[in-house]
């Protein structure tokens, strides 16, 4: 019976010599299953949201896993959440560049988007009409059309915030810009979020 | 503090990154000032709804995590790995029971059939009632004559919630055989069609992510929930049956 034991165990171990990446620290590769892999779905989630694909989603969030695990040691053991998600965005916005270079090309303009539009959206007017759209039955539809239609730019700071409930500080880092600038782009997010959902109820 | 100084801070008011001083200045304001009010309780509203609607927390896909787990060599022990029983042998009789009783389980864990076999085995299911008329066994709109009628069938009492209000009115439930195992079949209706939902607990407990199929022009949708088993088919289109396995799995 130690005999089995033995063999079934050996095309592991090969696999291991054969792969750099493990090398000769599977206490190292315990340690990041043990941090990270919690926090694959929010990983994968986060993934989805930016490049809205599911395929690309994935290959973005295995790659991201890959870099996590080869910067391991850098890791300080603050939020193993914030810091595998930071990798997340990273990792995307590589691949956006190498895929949609046009789009890549075009910079995002914080003063301008922030400002764009600040009148247009009646923010005191029909509650009685925002409460209803999310009340109705293509509800979620709807919510993630508009959520679709938001640029990355703002797309990640509200899906940071809202579905993943973290604070300003974790989105600051993550989206490496400073606090205020979250604060300024999650105003204008939700006032877009709020514009496209009226929109599309008058239409 | 004033209707500008406080909308200026309405966000990381709603955010709850204000300092607690600030935060009562703001509870204050807009405790006296209707429009203020109306401001911060449309951002609540879209709030609540981003959360409600949002596609999120679908999970990672399981071959993702069996994909990485690979690449880093972090992988589970495989499901046929013999027992070490020379480690066990000292431990005495005790050891010994404990050893046929996670063998038992690895082969159960291994046998498991999969997705495809038991979506084969929820079409049958529902094309032989189907066919046969034989849908409900027992028919009632009443959740609480459903719910005791299977419970006293089966070793586990399925959730019967009823979903009338998010247009899948109850139509009552019969018995089933699925992975070997009687199950719960719940009858919804959707308009002129029906929905089964097949219930049954699985050893491992836990949640798995909502996943759907096509298949021989019935569409299913399945997932896990609370270490139960969910299958949901009909000849409803998917969104429709997606949106019956929501309204299910928040009301259950």
């Amino acid at each position: 019976m130690a005999k089995i034991h033995v063999l079934a165990r050996a095309p592991q171990s090969r696999r291991k010599e054969a792969d750099p990446l493990v090398s000769d620290e599977p206490s190292r590769a315990k340690r990041f299953e043990r941090i990270f892999l919690p926090h694959l779905d929010a990983a994968y989630d986060f993934a989805r949201w930016l490049a809205r694909d599911d395929r690309n989603a994935e290959d973005i969030c295995q790659e991201a896993c890959l870099r996590a695990f080869k910067s391991l040691d850098s890791f300080q053991g603050e939020s193993g959440r914030a810091w595998l998600l930071a990798i997340v965005r990273n990792t995307y916005y590589t691949w956006f560049t190498r895929n949609k270079p046009d789009a890549a090309a075009v910079p995002f303009d914080e003063e301008t988007m922030i400002a764009a539009g600040e009148d247009g959206v009646d923010l005191e007017s029909p509650l009685g009409s925002i409460d209803r759209i999310l009340q109705e039955r293509d509800a979620r539809r709807r919510v993630n059309g508009a959520l679709e239609q938001l640029s990355q730019e703002f797309r990640e700071v509200i899906v940071l915030r809202e579905l993943e409930d973290l604070s300003y500080k974790e989105i600051a880092e993550i989206a490496k810009v400073p606090i205020g600038t979250v604060m300024s782009r999650l105003a204008r997010a939700r006032k877009l979020l709020l514009q496209h959902l009226r929109h599309t109820e008058e239409s | 503090m004033d209707c500008t100084e406080t909308q200026r801070r309405l966000h990381p008011y709603l955010d709850q990154e204000l300092d607690r001083p600030s935060a009562l200045a703001i509870d204050q304001h807009l405790a006296s000032c209707p429009r203020c009010k109306g401001v911060f309780a449309t951002q609540s509203a879209l709030r609540s709804g981003i959360r409600r609607h949002a596609d999120y927390h679908h999970g990672a896909p399981r071959e993702l995590a069996q994909r990485i787990r690979a690449r880093l060599g972090t992988e589970p022990k495989r499901r046929w790995q013999w027992p070490q029983i020379g480690h066990w042998l000292p431990m005495g009789a005790a050891a010994a029971a404990a050893a046929v009783i996670s063998w038992t389980a690895a082969i159960q864990y291994a046998s498991r059939p999969s997705d495809e076999m038991l979506a084969e085995q929820v079409i049958a299911g529902h094309a032989r009632a189907m066919v046969t008329s034989h849908l409900m066994e027992v028919a009632s709109s009443d959740q609480h004559t459903v719910k005791p009628w299977l419970s006293s069938k089966l070793d586990f009492s399925p959730p019967v919630p009823d979903l009338a209000s998010a247009g899948f009115p109850l139509a009552g439930g019969r018995l089933d055989y699925v992975d070997k195992r009687p199950v719960a079949t719940l009858v919804y209706r959707a308009r002129q069609h029906v929905i089964d939902l097949f219930v049954w607990p699985e050893a491992k407990p836990g949640d798995a992510r909502t996943q759907a199929l096509s298949k021989q022009g019935y569409n299913v949708v399945w997932w896990k929930q609370g270490g139960m088993n969910y299958w949901a088919i009909s000849d409803v289109n998917a969104a429709d049956l997606r949106t019956f396995s929501e309204a299910y799995a928040n009301a259950r």
